[in-house]
């Protein structure tokens, strides 16, 4: 008995051990830039003070920066402006198709699902360059829309993928049911099956504007000054100018993408609640 | 049947097919009077549902017409039929009220909110839910979610009702409670309703006639009573209620009565499908109408028989013999002073009377059996 217990005991430790190493391997990269991004000096190391805990060696400059620097107030816009809109148009088409590709009287719905999908699986920089060849050709490069359209592209399959997963818990006799009471397609939708299916409607949003909100590789192609996002922006500032400015800016990022999540989750709980 | 003006919902020569091989319906005809209860009844596979759902329009007849009032509905969408429809499932809107859910059809119709108000209570004491209009679905049982359903196929005053097997998910008590529910506010309403199922009591209590389905055609349409007494088809003896068969061929016609071979034994019936001498029979006879031990002379059909088993069931007794080469023949007797002299492997004269018992077209034994 004694001995079980104590292999038990072993056992558990080196299973905990084993999960915090991974975890922290995972995660320490990334936390460690929070602190760092409070540093009063322009350096990317921990400085001495910061290492005290002297709050002296603590600041928001680098906050302030954010705030007061022009060229990431308009990151910041085009960010949210160019995330918004192709979130918008994301999941617009993005539910229409899944809907669409529901429906068993659709012809080849596999092959229209997997073309619809493969913006997930191409390398990012094939699309990339594709696009920026294709949209240089109508004009669209180094144009806000032709960013937005870029990222819907990228933004549509996760719409897709999570509203055709609600959707096929979705039982159509609650539309024949409607449509047996008089409402027409539209009534239909907006007034059955829309509410029904809004938590994969949301969290297939919130996936799309992730997706554009941290989206480098596109923006590298297709942006001029006028069109850069924060991760470009970020990009540029590495490149160009090191400044802690940079890690305010990804805490500020972490947070927002911690927020995400926790709104995604909460969604997919509200609907198995249900 | 065609072009009675009394039909309110006709179906002409309709057939059905998913797959554009196999007919899932077929040539199919059958009238409903307005005001009438009518039920289809069939086994799985029958095509019954199929019919409902062309009906209420989510299925297009692959040929045949339907009609409605005369009129044909072949382009007509669900929406514009005017059908109030209960599904096996319910089908109630999960994230609306009990009230808006009945609000629903009326909203379409574009009433305003008080006569919404007003009709929404007004179905909701017809199902004897009052007062129910803010609970969710969730939070019915399901014999109240079946009432909810019930309730908002009729709150928008539709002409036709139909219902596809709505008691299938309930237990038996609430079934048969929920049973007379449906029958009274039939009557009391007196819109027509066609009505899906696979229970045969069910059909024998709520219908006001019954069509028999078997694979796509109807087998016949009568009278719970009538399709009961007198099966014109050995499908239908078989489905409604308990019937002995026996396989036999017809060795003479005498006007109604035939003269037919069963198990070396020879049997007087009653002439129901057209026959021949030598044609292959299948004769039908309920277990009530068959006497142990009769008084001499009582009847014309008298054959030796040996009491295999014997069930008492109360108020009546089931007998087991081995009777015409078949041992799976029953007879039902009443619980009468006198019937405890019976023993099983008693040697003993059955009987029962020629037009009780009717010659049907044959079917094959294995589908019998």
């Amino acid at each position: 008995m004694a001995t079980a217990g104590t292999r038990e005991r072993v056992g558990r430790f080196i299973y905990v051990g084993f999960c915090t190493a991974v975890f922290l391997f995972l995660i320490a990269p990334i936390l460690v830039i929070v602190p760092l991004s409070f540093n009063a000096e322009p350096y990317f190391t921990f400085t001495e003070g910061m290492l005290r805990l002297d709050a002296d060696a603590y600041s928001l400059r680098w906050y302030r920066q954010i705030v007061e620097n022009e060229v990431w107030t308009r990151a910041l816009v085009n960010s949210l402006v160019i995330g918004i809109a192709s979130t918008v148009l994301a999941t617009g088409l993005g539910t229409l198709a899944a809907m669409g590709l529901s429906s068993p009287a659709m012809p080849g719905r596999r092959w229209a699902m997997g073309l619809l999908i493969s913006p997930m699986v191409t390398p990012v920089i094939i699309a990339a360059a594709g696009m920026f060849f294709f949209y240089s050709n109508l004009g669209l490069a180094q144009t806000h829309i032709g960013l937005i359209l870029a990222h819907a592209a990228l933004g549509t399959p996760f719409v897709v993928i999570t509203v055709t997963a609600t959707l096929s818990a979705f039982d159509t006799n609650l539309t024949r049911a409607a449509a047996s009471l008089g409402a027409g397609p539209v009534r239909v939708f907006r007034r059955v099956q829309l509410p029904l299916i809004a938590p994969g409607v949301i969290s297939g949003a919130l996936f799309a504007f992730a997706t554009s909100f941290d989206e480098v590789v596109v923006v590298l192609f297709m942006a001029a000054i006028e069109q850069r996002t924060i991760p470009r922006q970020m990009w540029a500032g590495i490149r160009e100018q090191i400044s802690p400015t940079i890690l305010a800016v990804a805490t500020f990022l972490i947070v927002f993408a911690v927020l995400l999540l926790f709104a995604v989750e909460w969604m997919r709980r509200r609907s198995a609640a249900r | 049947m065609q072009g009675n003006d009394n039909a309110y919902v006709e179906f002409e020569g309709v057939s059905k097919s998913f797959d554009g091989r196999t007919l899932v319906v077929e040539n199919l005809d059958l009238s409903v009077k307005k005001g009438e209860f009518l039920t289809m009844l069939g086994p799985s596979g029958s095509g019954k549902t199929t019919c409902l759902m062309m009906l209420a329009g989510f299925e297009t007849p692959t040929s045949g017409a339907i009609r409605i009032d005369g009129r044909s509905v072949h382009e007509l969408p669900p929406r514009k039929r005017g059908i109030g429809m209960v599904f096996q499932n319910y089908a109630l809107f999960p994230h609306m009220t009990v009230g808006r859910n009945l609000a629903f059809p009326l909203e379409v119709r574009g009433l305003d909110e008080a006569q919404c108000r007003e009709r929404v209570a007004r179905a909701l004491r017809l199902v004897r839910l009052d007062g129910l209009e803010d609970r969710r679905p969730g939070q019915l049982s399901g014999g109240q979610q079946q009432r909810v359903a019930i309730a908002r196929a009729l709150v928008f005053e539709p002409e036709l009702v139909l219902m596809d097997e709505p008691l299938g998910a309930l237990d038996r008590r609430l079934r048969e409670e929920m049973q007379y529910e449906i029958r009274r506010i039939h009557k009391s309403l007196g819109v027509t309703m066609v009505y899906v199922t696979h229970d045969q009591e069910e059909a024998m209590v709520m219908s006001d006639r019954i069509a028999v389905l078997r694979s796509g055609d109807v087998e016949q349409v009568a009278e719970p009573e009538v399709l009961y007494e007198e099966p014109e088809r050995s499908f239908v003896a078989r489905f409604i209620g308990e019937n002995n068969r026996l396989h036999g061929r017809v060795r003479s016609v005498d006007g109604d009565i035939c003269e037919v071979e069963t198990g070396g034994q020879i049997v007087r019936a009653l002439r129901v499908a057209p026959c021949r001498p030598g044609d292959a029979t299948t004769l039908s006879i309920r277990p009530e109408r068959v006497a142990v031990s009769p008084e001499a002379g009582l009847y014309t059909n008298e054959l030796d028989a040996i009491i295999e088993d014997i069930t008492f069931l109360g108020d009546h007794l089931r007998v087991r013999v081995n009777v015409c080469g078949r041992s799976d023949f029953i007879a039902k007797i009443p619980n009468i002073v006198g019937h405890g002299a019976m023993l099983v492997g008693d040697n003993v004269r059955i009987g029962w009377t020629p037009t009780d018992c009717r010659v049907l077209d044959p079917e094959n034994e294995e589908e019998s059996t």
